[in-house]
């Protein structure tokens, strides 16, 4: 009988928004910020919500007010997104050696929406196979908390004090650190990897040439460079990647 | 800016991002083989959001010195804590104090 309630969709559901709980209140802190840079760069709080509610992603969204305020093309625009999402290709390869295969193939369509790297690691770590349900209720949580925090950013943002904004200005890249700074301390690769990158990103700032280099294209070419160096002098065995 | 540009790319951009997630988890039913491309992969997430962060946090904030002060705050919370919304919330404080001590020094 327990077996039986442990398998229905209801309860994998209620599991997802329990778990997704803590990743909606983070969301809305660092979304907040999103709200506010989109505002600034001249984007109304309707256009910054509906952009948070469809992207659902920092990293993207913030490259997506840069690139559409630098009146970036449509080739750059994509590109920029493949390079900056990348990771989402890898997190959602994992998932899709996780998921269910008793449920129908519809549901990966929608999981894809939640592919996320904080959803990903809580769904990545349920035990056993994926229910899709998990996912679903992890995203009810979270993707609210995310765009509410967007709009409220968007609307009350301006109204808070400079020296207030000019501290929340760097809460994403807070956050970009709380993903890459604790695997480098387990790992000397990932943290000399880190370190390259930042100092090849440095050089390419203040490099004339380099300089003039569109920000998006920028970020692909060093990733290409970064993580294909790395990968061809340190390649990750086959269980850690 | 004009209002068309906007929604134009943000759909542009959110369509592409879509394909991203979508793409692995419905045409992959197979796993990834080949070694370099799974390196290449597992080390793109630390690449991509160490270029995204350095410099551009530097002038991020109403001054360098402030700027320092988050970044520097952002990487001790991420090394000894890893939460990230405290680390998110600690490097906000860190600019903030920073800049608030700088006013009345000044």
């Amino acid at each position: 009988m327990e077996q039986i309630q442990e398998d229905k969709g209801k309860v994998w559901f209620g599991r997802g928004m329990r778990d997704g709980i803590p990743i909606g209140m983070g969301y809305f802190a660092v979304s907040f910020t999103l709200g506010i840079a989109a505002k600034k760069a001249g984007f109304s709080a309707l256009q910054a919500s509906v952009m948070s509610a469809t992207m659902l992603a920092s990293a993207g969204q913030f490259a997506a007010i840069q690139l559409i305020t630098s009146g970036a093309g449509f080739v750059e625009m994509v590109m920029t997104q493949i390079v900056v999402n990348l990771r989402y290709l890898l997190m959602s390869s994992a998932l899709s050696q996780k998921v269910r295969r008793d449920k129908p193939f519809f549901h990966r369509f929608l999981m894809a929406y939640g592919v996320t790297d904080e959803v990903f690691g809580i769904s990545a770590a349920a035990p056993g196979r994926l229910h899709p349900a998990y996912m679903y209720g992890a995203v009810t949580m979270a993707a609210p908390g995310w765009v509410l925090g967007t709009l409220c950013g968007a609307v009350v943002g301006m109204i808070l004090p400079a020296r207030v904004m000019s501290a929340l200005n760097v809460a994403l890249y807070g956050m970009f650190m709380a993903v890459v700074i604790p695997p480098s301390r387990k790992s000397r690769i990932i943290a000399g990897v880190v370190v390259v990158s930042m100092a090849a990103s440095a050089a390419f700032s203040l490099i004339p040439g380099l300089r003039q280099v569109p920000s998006g294209f920028q970020m692909m070419i060093l990733t290409v460079l970064v993580a294909g160096a790395a990968a061809a002098l340190f390649p990750v065995k086959a269980e850690e990647a | 800016m004009e209002e068309k540009q906007i929604w134009l790319g943000m759909l542009v951009m959110a369509a592409t991002l879509y394909m991203v997630r979508a793409l692995p988890l419905t045409l992959l039913k197979k796993e990834i083989r080949s070694t370099f491309i799974r390196s290449f992969l597992y080390y793109v997430p630390y690449v991509s959001l160490s270029v995204m962060t350095f410099p551009a946090i530097l002038s991020a904030t109403g001054s360098l010195v402030s700027a320092a002060a988050g970044f520097a705050a952002a990487v001790v919370l991420a090394w000894v804590d890893g939460n990230l919304f405290r680390v998110s919330l600690g490097a906000c404080g860190a600019v903030f104090v920073t800049e608030l001590v700088m006013e009345f020094l000044v």
